[in-house]
Protein backbone atom coordinates (compact mmCIF):
# COMPACT_ATOMS: atom_id res chain seq x y z
CA UNK A 1 0.00 0.00 0.00
CA UNK A 2 2.75 2.33 0.35
CA UNK A 3 5.99 2.48 -1.56
CA UNK A 4 8.84 4.11 -1.26
CA UNK A 5 11.09 4.55 -4.31
CA UNK A 6 14.80 5.55 -4.66
CA UNK A 7 13.49 8.60 -2.21
CA UNK A 8 16.34 11.12 -1.68
CA UNK A 9 16.24 14.32 0.45
CA UNK A 10 17.99 17.43 1.32
CA UNK A 11 18.17 20.09 4.16
CA UNK A 12 19.87 22.86 2.41
CA UNK A 13 23.50 21.00 1.47
CA UNK A 14 22.73 17.97 4.05
CA UNK A 15 21.06 15.14 2.75
CA UNK A 16 18.39 13.54 4.86
CA UNK A 17 17.61 10.39 3.05
CA UNK A 18 19.35 8.63 0.59
CA UNK A 19 18.04 6.45 -2.09
CA UNK A 20 15.66 5.04 0.36
CA UNK A 21 13.71 2.00 -1.13
CA UNK A 22 10.71 0.36 1.07
CA UNK A 23 7.34 -0.92 0.07
CA UNK A 24 4.60 -2.09 2.83
CA UNK A 25 1.65 -4.69 1.97
CA UNK A 26 -1.58 -4.25 3.35
CA UNK A 27 -1.55 -5.23 7.09
CA UNK A 28 2.03 -5.33 7.36
CA UNK A 29 4.05 -3.59 10.39
CA UNK A 30 7.53 -2.66 9.59
CA UNK A 31 9.66 -0.89 12.40
CA UNK A 32 12.23 1.25 11.85
CA UNK A 33 15.07 2.18 13.96
CA UNK A 34 18.70 3.61 13.46
CA UNK A 35 21.02 5.79 15.73
CA UNK A 36 19.25 9.79 16.29
CA UNK A 37 19.44 11.93 13.03
CA UNK A 38 19.60 8.84 10.66
CA UNK A 39 16.34 10.13 8.96
CA UNK A 40 14.07 7.83 10.43
CA UNK A 41 11.27 10.59 11.41
CA UNK A 42 12.00 12.73 8.31
CA UNK A 43 10.82 9.28 6.59
CA UNK A 44 7.41 9.04 8.01
CA UNK A 45 6.81 12.79 7.50
CA UNK A 46 7.64 11.94 3.59
CA UNK A 47 5.18 9.64 3.88
CA UNK A 48 1.95 11.55 4.50
CA UNK A 49 3.28 14.70 2.80
CA UNK A 50 4.43 16.70 5.89
CA UNK A 51 7.71 17.26 4.09
CA UNK A 52 9.05 17.50 0.81
CA UNK A 53 11.61 15.23 -1.10
CA UNK A 54 13.86 16.05 -3.82
CA UNK A 55 14.04 12.53 -5.15
CA UNK A 56 12.24 9.17 -6.17
CA UNK A 57 8.98 8.75 -5.51
CA UNK A 58 6.11 7.88 -2.22
CA UNK A 59 3.44 5.92 -3.50
CA UNK A 60 0.26 5.98 -1.72
CA UNK A 61 -2.47 3.33 -3.28
CA UNK A 62 -0.76 3.78 -5.90
CA UNK A 63 -0.98 7.97 -5.30
CA UNK A 64 2.20 9.86 -6.36
CA UNK A 65 3.04 12.68 -3.40
CA UNK A 66 5.00 14.33 -5.45
CA UNK A 67 2.31 14.93 -8.06
CA UNK A 68 0.99 18.41 -7.77
CA UNK A 69 -2.67 17.14 -8.48
CA UNK A 70 -2.44 14.53 -5.62
CA UNK A 71 -4.78 16.33 -2.29
CA UNK A 72 -2.53 15.94 0.01
CA UNK A 73 -4.98 16.67 2.70
CA UNK A 74 -7.01 13.98 1.32
CA UNK A 75 -4.58 11.73 1.32
CA UNK A 76 -3.43 12.39 5.00
CA UNK A 77 -7.05 11.42 6.11
CA UNK A 78 -6.10 7.76 5.25
CA UNK A 79 -3.16 7.92 7.35
CA UNK A 80 -2.84 8.31 11.19
CA UNK A 81 0.14 9.78 13.13
CA UNK A 82 1.27 9.45 16.44
CA UNK A 83 4.20 11.89 17.72
CA UNK A 84 6.80 11.49 20.27
CA UNK A 85 5.62 14.07 22.34
CA UNK A 86 2.27 13.53 21.68
CA UNK A 87 0.94 16.85 20.28
CA UNK A 88 -2.52 16.86 22.05
CA UNK A 89 -4.36 19.90 21.64
CA UNK A 90 -4.14 21.41 25.04
CA UNK A 91 -7.11 23.63 24.90
CA UNK A 92 -9.13 20.62 24.10
CA UNK A 93 -10.38 17.84 26.27
CA UNK A 94 -9.56 14.20 25.77
CA UNK A 95 -13.04 13.63 24.02
CA UNK A 96 -12.99 16.91 21.46
CA UNK A 97 -8.89 15.92 20.61
CA UNK A 98 -10.22 13.01 19.11
CA UNK A 99 -13.33 14.08 17.67
CA UNK A 100 -12.46 17.23 16.39
CA UNK A 101 -10.99 15.85 13.14
CA UNK A 102 -14.49 13.46 12.50
CA UNK A 103 -16.25 16.44 12.57
CA UNK A 104 -14.58 18.69 10.91
CA UNK A 105 -13.14 16.93 8.03
CA UNK A 106 -15.40 13.96 8.21
CA UNK A 107 -18.66 16.18 8.64
CA UNK A 108 -19.91 13.66 10.94
CA UNK A 109 -22.41 15.16 13.62
CA UNK A 110 -21.14 15.74 16.96
CA UNK A 111 -23.28 12.69 17.89
CA UNK A 112 -22.02 10.56 16.19
CA UNK A 113 -18.04 11.92 16.50
CA UNK A 114 -18.14 11.84 20.22
CA UNK A 115 -19.64 8.22 20.26
CA UNK A 116 -16.66 7.02 18.05
CA UNK A 117 -14.55 8.82 20.20
CA UNK A 118 -16.08 7.23 23.38
CA UNK A 119 -15.52 3.84 21.67
CA UNK A 120 -11.76 4.45 20.83
CA UNK A 121 -11.07 5.43 24.79
CA UNK A 122 -12.54 2.52 25.72
CA UNK A 123 -10.33 0.83 23.76
CA UNK A 124 -7.85 2.46 24.94
CA UNK A 125 -8.41 1.75 28.60
CA UNK A 126 -9.19 5.06 29.51
CA UNK A 127 -12.82 5.88 28.61
CA UNK A 128 -13.11 8.04 32.23
CA UNK A 129 -10.19 10.58 30.93
CA UNK A 130 -12.70 11.90 28.35
CA UNK A 131 -13.22 15.29 30.30
CA UNK A 132 -9.72 15.76 31.41
CA UNK A 133 -7.27 17.66 29.80
CA UNK A 134 -4.07 16.82 28.58
CA UNK A 135 -2.38 19.02 31.14
CA UNK A 136 -3.93 16.57 33.58
CA UNK A 137 -3.46 13.33 32.26
CA UNK A 138 0.08 11.12 32.74
CA UNK A 139 2.44 10.54 29.50
CA UNK A 140 1.74 7.35 28.82
CA UNK A 141 -2.72 8.53 28.79
CA UNK A 142 -1.99 11.60 26.82
CA UNK A 143 -0.14 9.15 23.98
CA UNK A 144 -2.95 6.91 24.12
CA UNK A 145 -5.17 9.58 23.53
CA UNK A 146 -3.38 10.41 20.90
CA UNK A 147 -3.68 7.17 19.36
CA UNK A 148 -7.33 7.72 19.97
CA UNK A 149 -7.18 10.72 17.97
CA UNK A 150 -5.40 9.09 14.97
CA UNK A 151 -7.71 5.77 14.73
CA UNK A 152 -10.85 8.68 14.93
CA UNK A 153 -10.52 8.89 11.54
CA UNK A 154 -10.66 5.51 10.74
CA UNK A 155 -7.22 5.37 8.73
CA UNK A 156 -6.04 2.32 6.68
CA UNK A 157 -2.28 3.11 8.14
CA UNK A 158 -0.68 3.85 11.37
CA UNK A 159 2.67 5.80 11.57
CA UNK A 160 4.55 5.88 14.85
CA UNK A 161 7.77 8.52 15.55
CA UNK A 162 9.36 7.05 18.67
CA UNK A 163 5.80 7.08 20.53
CA UNK A 164 7.64 5.73 24.02
CA UNK A 165 10.81 7.25 24.12
CA UNK A 166 9.37 10.41 25.89
CA UNK A 167 7.97 8.13 28.49
CA UNK A 168 8.74 6.73 31.58
CA UNK A 169 9.34 3.07 32.10
CA UNK A 170 6.34 2.44 33.90
CA UNK A 171 3.91 3.74 31.33
CA UNK A 172 5.78 2.52 28.37
CA UNK A 173 3.90 -0.67 28.30
CA UNK A 174 0.25 0.56 28.52
CA UNK A 175 1.09 2.61 24.91
CA UNK A 176 2.79 -0.55 23.68
CA UNK A 177 -0.45 -2.66 24.21
CA UNK A 178 -2.44 -1.08 22.73
CA UNK A 179 0.10 -0.80 19.45
CA UNK A 180 0.38 -4.40 19.43
CA UNK A 181 -3.34 -5.05 19.76
CA UNK A 182 -3.59 -3.12 16.51
CA UNK A 183 -0.73 -4.92 14.64
CA UNK A 184 -2.89 -8.22 15.73
CA UNK A 185 -6.15 -6.96 14.47
CA UNK A 186 -4.11 -6.35 10.91
CA UNK A 187 -4.05 -2.33 11.05
CA UNK A 188 -0.50 -1.53 8.57
CA UNK A 189 1.81 -0.20 10.91
CA UNK A 190 5.16 1.94 10.16
CA UNK A 191 6.53 2.45 13.06
CA UNK A 192 9.98 4.48 14.32
CA UNK A 193 11.17 2.84 17.46
CA UNK A 194 13.79 1.16 19.58
CA UNK A 195 11.29 -1.03 21.42
CA UNK A 196 12.61 -4.05 20.41
CA UNK A 197 10.27 -6.58 22.39
CA UNK A 198 7.60 -4.99 20.30
CA UNK A 199 9.05 -5.62 17.09
CA UNK A 200 10.01 -9.31 17.93
CA UNK A 201 6.25 -9.44 18.80
CA UNK A 202 5.01 -7.79 15.85
CA UNK A 203 7.36 -6.54 13.40
CA UNK A 204 7.11 -8.04 9.58
CA UNK A 205 10.26 -6.02 8.85
CA UNK A 206 13.18 -4.43 10.04
CA UNK A 207 14.85 -1.31 8.90
CA UNK A 208 18.17 0.19 9.91
CA UNK A 209 19.03 3.10 8.94
CA UNK A 210 22.04 5.56 9.11
CA UNK A 211 23.19 8.39 7.59
CA UNK A 212 19.83 8.66 5.67
CA UNK A 213 20.13 5.24 4.06
CA UNK A 214 18.72 1.79 5.04
CA UNK A 215 21.58 -0.12 5.72
CA UNK A 216 20.10 -3.24 6.59
CA UNK A 217 16.88 -4.80 6.69
CA UNK A 218 15.35 -8.10 7.64
CA UNK A 219 13.07 -10.40 9.81
CA UNK A 220 13.43 -9.75 14.12
CA UNK A 221 15.37 -13.24 13.74
CA UNK A 222 17.54 -12.20 11.09
CA UNK A 223 18.52 -8.45 12.06
CA UNK A 224 18.73 -9.30 16.16
CA UNK A 225 20.82 -12.98 15.52
CA UNK A 226 22.78 -11.82 12.65
CA UNK A 227 23.10 -8.50 11.83
CA UNK A 228 25.40 -8.37 8.57
CA UNK A 229 26.71 -4.78 9.15
CA UNK A 230 29.28 -3.31 11.34
CA UNK A 231 27.06 -0.29 11.87
CA UNK A 232 24.02 -1.90 13.02
CA UNK A 233 26.37 -4.57 15.68
CA UNK A 234 27.35 -1.77 17.20
CA UNK A 235 23.94 0.18 17.51
CA UNK A 236 22.66 -3.39 18.80
CA UNK A 237 25.14 -3.52 21.80
CA UNK A 238 24.06 0.21 22.81
CA UNK A 239 20.73 -0.63 22.74
CA UNK A 240 20.34 -3.93 24.22
CA UNK B 1 -16.50 69.73 44.19
CA UNK B 2 -17.74 68.17 41.33
CA UNK B 3 -20.20 70.74 40.28
CA UNK B 4 -18.75 70.95 36.95
CA UNK B 5 -19.00 66.92 36.44
CA UNK B 6 -22.19 66.93 37.90
CA UNK B 7 -23.90 69.40 36.08
CA UNK B 8 -22.47 68.02 32.67
CA UNK B 9 -22.55 64.46 33.44
CA UNK B 10 -25.28 63.53 30.79
CA UNK B 11 -22.89 64.86 28.44
CA UNK B 12 -20.02 63.55 29.47
CA UNK B 13 -21.13 59.95 29.78
CA UNK B 14 -22.29 60.25 26.08
CA UNK B 15 -18.87 60.86 25.56
CA UNK B 16 -17.80 58.12 27.14
CA UNK B 17 -20.23 56.14 25.84
CA UNK B 18 -18.80 56.88 21.97
CA UNK B 19 -15.41 55.99 23.80
CA UNK B 20 -16.41 52.31 24.84
CA UNK B 21 -17.74 52.06 21.18
CA UNK B 22 -14.79 52.90 19.54
CA UNK B 23 -12.80 50.50 21.88
CA UNK B 24 -15.17 48.15 21.62
CA UNK B 25 -15.37 47.73 17.31
CA UNK B 26 -11.17 48.63 16.96
CA UNK B 27 -10.75 45.33 19.58
CA UNK B 28 -12.93 43.52 17.44
CA UNK B 29 -12.16 44.23 14.25
CA UNK B 30 -7.61 44.38 15.25
CA UNK B 31 -7.75 41.08 17.18
CA UNK B 32 -9.26 39.55 14.29
CA UNK B 33 -7.48 41.23 12.04
CA UNK B 34 -4.62 40.69 13.87
CA UNK B 35 -4.60 37.15 14.10
CA UNK B 36 -4.71 36.72 10.37
CA UNK B 37 -1.65 39.12 10.10
CA UNK B 38 0.32 37.24 12.74
CA UNK B 39 -0.33 34.11 10.54
CA UNK B 40 0.72 36.21 7.27
CA UNK B 41 3.69 36.86 9.70
CA UNK B 42 4.77 33.64 9.93
CA UNK B 43 3.18 32.47 6.09
CA UNK B 44 5.92 30.46 3.94
CA UNK B 45 4.76 31.92 0.83
CA UNK B 46 6.47 34.88 -0.35
CA UNK B 47 3.60 37.01 -1.53
CA UNK B 48 2.02 36.80 1.92
CA UNK B 49 4.84 37.39 4.27
CA UNK B 50 6.21 40.50 2.48
CA UNK B 51 3.70 42.33 1.95
CA UNK B 52 2.02 41.81 5.49
CA UNK B 53 5.77 42.42 7.40
CA UNK B 54 5.58 45.92 5.11
CA UNK B 55 1.98 46.58 6.24
CA UNK B 56 3.22 45.93 10.07
CA UNK B 57 6.32 47.49 9.77
CA UNK B 58 5.16 51.09 8.55
CA UNK B 59 2.22 51.53 10.63
CA UNK B 60 4.63 50.18 13.61
CA UNK B 61 6.63 53.30 12.78
CA UNK B 62 4.10 55.76 12.47
CA UNK B 63 2.17 57.81 15.12
CA UNK B 64 -1.47 56.74 15.55
CA UNK B 65 -2.68 60.11 15.51
CA UNK B 66 -0.85 59.96 11.93
CA UNK B 67 -2.77 57.63 10.61
CA UNK B 68 -6.14 59.25 12.22
CA UNK B 69 -5.46 61.80 10.52
CA UNK B 70 -4.40 60.85 7.18
CA UNK B 71 -6.92 58.51 7.02
CA UNK B 72 -9.26 60.75 7.47
CA UNK B 73 -8.30 63.26 4.38
CA UNK B 74 -7.17 60.83 2.09
CA UNK B 75 -10.75 58.20 2.38
CA UNK B 76 -12.98 60.68 0.48
CA UNK B 77 -10.53 61.04 -2.15
CA UNK B 78 -10.49 57.33 -2.32
CA UNK B 79 -14.12 56.49 -1.89
CA UNK B 80 -15.37 59.75 -3.40
CA UNK B 81 -17.30 61.11 -0.53
CA UNK B 82 -16.49 62.10 2.68
CA UNK B 83 -16.72 59.65 5.81
CA UNK B 84 -18.79 60.20 9.23
CA UNK B 85 -15.51 60.40 11.66
CA UNK B 86 -16.78 57.57 14.04
CA UNK B 87 -16.40 55.27 11.02
CA UNK B 88 -13.13 56.76 9.57
CA UNK B 89 -11.73 56.23 13.61
CA UNK B 90 -13.02 52.87 13.84
CA UNK B 91 -11.12 51.78 10.27
CA UNK B 92 -8.04 53.59 11.66
CA UNK B 93 -7.70 51.63 14.60
CA UNK B 94 -8.33 48.45 13.05
CA UNK B 95 -5.65 48.81 10.54
CA UNK B 96 -3.61 50.26 13.51
CA UNK B 97 -3.99 47.75 16.43
CA UNK B 98 -4.09 44.91 13.48
CA UNK B 99 -0.17 45.26 13.51
CA UNK B 100 0.40 45.51 17.23
CA UNK B 101 -2.28 42.06 18.09
CA UNK B 102 -0.58 40.92 14.78
CA UNK B 103 2.90 40.33 16.30
CA UNK B 104 1.60 39.42 19.82
CA UNK B 105 -0.55 36.81 17.60
CA UNK B 106 2.59 36.27 15.80
CA UNK B 107 4.61 35.65 18.76
CA UNK B 108 1.79 32.84 19.97
CA UNK B 109 2.29 31.47 17.17
CA UNK B 110 5.75 30.71 17.20
CA UNK B 111 5.42 29.25 20.93
CA UNK B 112 3.76 26.56 18.84
CA UNK B 113 5.71 23.11 18.17
CA UNK B 114 5.55 22.82 14.21
CA UNK B 115 5.03 18.84 15.17
CA UNK B 116 1.39 20.15 17.41
CA UNK B 117 0.40 21.70 13.35
CA UNK B 118 1.69 17.91 11.89
CA UNK B 119 -0.17 16.29 14.26
CA UNK B 120 -3.68 18.18 13.03
CA UNK B 121 -2.41 17.64 9.69
CA UNK B 122 -1.91 14.05 9.78
CA UNK B 123 -5.81 13.77 11.14
CA UNK B 124 -6.46 15.21 7.31
CA UNK B 125 -7.23 18.42 8.60
CA UNK B 126 -6.53 22.05 5.92
CA UNK B 127 -4.34 24.99 6.38
CA UNK B 128 -7.25 26.68 7.27
CA UNK B 129 -9.57 24.39 9.65
CA UNK B 130 -5.75 23.77 11.58
CA UNK B 131 -5.60 27.57 11.77
CA UNK B 132 -9.20 28.12 12.98
CA UNK B 133 -9.33 25.11 15.70
CA UNK B 134 -5.86 24.76 16.68
CA UNK B 135 -3.50 28.00 15.99
CA UNK B 136 -5.66 30.75 16.56
CA UNK B 137 -7.20 29.49 19.54
CA UNK B 138 -3.95 28.21 21.37
CA UNK B 139 -2.30 31.46 20.88
CA UNK B 140 -5.27 33.63 21.83
CA UNK B 141 -5.05 31.70 25.41
CA UNK B 142 -1.56 31.48 25.73
CA UNK B 143 -1.02 35.34 24.66
CA UNK B 144 -4.34 36.51 26.35
CA UNK B 145 -2.33 38.18 29.13
CA UNK B 146 -0.50 40.68 26.62
CA UNK B 147 -3.90 41.23 24.34
CA UNK B 148 -5.87 42.55 26.95
CA UNK B 149 -2.65 44.81 27.70
CA UNK B 150 -2.90 46.03 24.19
CA UNK B 151 -6.73 46.22 24.56
CA UNK B 152 -6.30 48.84 27.41
CA UNK B 153 -3.15 50.48 25.43
CA UNK B 154 -6.12 50.81 22.35
CA UNK B 155 -8.84 52.22 25.18
CA UNK B 156 -6.56 54.56 26.09
CA UNK B 157 -4.99 55.60 22.46
CA UNK B 158 -9.07 55.62 21.19
CA UNK B 159 -8.82 59.64 22.66
CA UNK B 160 -6.70 60.65 20.23
CA UNK B 161 -9.54 60.16 17.63
CA UNK B 162 -10.76 64.30 18.81
CA UNK B 163 -8.41 65.48 16.26
CA UNK B 164 -10.33 64.99 13.81
CA UNK B 165 -13.59 66.37 15.94
CA UNK B 166 -15.27 62.91 17.31
CA UNK B 167 -16.81 63.47 20.17
CA UNK B 168 -15.30 61.01 22.50
CA UNK B 169 -14.86 61.10 26.20
CA UNK B 170 -11.98 63.76 26.44
CA UNK B 171 -13.22 65.83 23.52
CA UNK B 172 -16.18 66.28 25.24
CA UNK B 173 -14.82 66.98 28.63
CA UNK B 174 -12.56 70.12 26.56
CA UNK B 175 -16.03 71.24 25.28
CA UNK B 176 -17.64 71.29 28.64
CA UNK B 177 -14.40 72.96 30.03
CA UNK B 178 -14.47 75.95 27.30
CA UNK B 179 -18.10 76.82 29.09
CA UNK B 180 -17.28 75.72 32.50
CA UNK B 181 -13.52 76.74 33.03
CA UNK B 182 -12.83 73.93 35.61
CA UNK B 183 -9.77 72.24 34.13
CA UNK B 184 -8.36 69.79 36.98
CA UNK B 185 -11.95 69.01 38.24
CA UNK B 186 -13.19 68.09 34.62
CA UNK B 187 -9.80 66.08 33.27
CA UNK B 188 -9.35 64.73 36.91
CA UNK B 189 -12.65 63.06 36.45
CA UNK B 190 -11.44 61.90 32.92
CA UNK B 191 -8.09 60.46 34.62
CA UNK B 192 -10.17 58.71 37.37
CA UNK B 193 -12.61 57.04 35.15
CA UNK B 194 -9.63 55.73 32.83
CA UNK B 195 -7.95 54.92 35.67
CA UNK B 196 -10.32 52.49 37.02
CA UNK B 197 -10.66 51.13 33.96
CA UNK B 198 -7.44 50.29 32.69
CA UNK B 199 -6.98 49.06 36.33
CA UNK B 200 -9.31 46.65 36.02
CA UNK B 201 -8.24 45.33 32.95
CA UNK B 202 -4.66 44.76 34.05
CA UNK B 203 -6.52 42.74 36.90
CA UNK B 204 -8.25 40.53 34.96
CA UNK B 205 -4.47 40.19 32.38
CA UNK B 206 -2.79 38.92 35.80
CA UNK B 207 -5.27 36.95 36.80
CA UNK B 208 -5.01 34.91 33.01
CA UNK B 209 -1.55 34.79 33.27
CA UNK B 210 -1.81 33.15 36.88
CA UNK B 211 -4.59 30.84 35.32
CA UNK B 212 -2.50 29.99 32.11
CA UNK B 213 0.85 29.39 34.41
CA UNK B 214 -1.69 26.57 36.58
CA UNK B 215 -3.39 24.88 33.67
CA UNK B 216 -0.13 24.26 31.82
CA UNK B 217 -0.82 26.08 29.20
CA UNK B 218 2.03 28.93 28.97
Amino acid sequence: MIEIKNVSKWFDDFQVLADVNETIEHGQTVVICGPSGSGKSTLLRCVNGLEPYQEGEILVDGVSLSDPKTNLYKLRENIGMVFQRFELYPHMTALQNISLAPMKVRKWPKQKAEKKAMELLERVGIPDKAGAYPANLSGGQQQRVAIARSLAMEPQCMMFDEPTSALDPEMIKEVLDVMIDLAKEGMTMLCVTHEMGFAREVADEIIFMDFGRIVERGTYEKFFKNPKSERAKEFLDQIL
Amino acid sequence: MFDAVTRNITFLMGGFLVTLELTFFALSGGIVLGALVGLGRISKRKWIYYPVTWYVNFLRNMPLILVIFWFYFVMPIIAGRPLNPFLSAVISFIIFEATYFGEIFRAGYQSISKDLSSAAYSTGMTYSQTARYILIPIAFRRMLPSLITQSIVTFQDTSLAFVIGLQEFVRRTSIVDNLEVRSIQLFGFVAVVFFIFCFIGSKISRYFEEKGRKTGLL
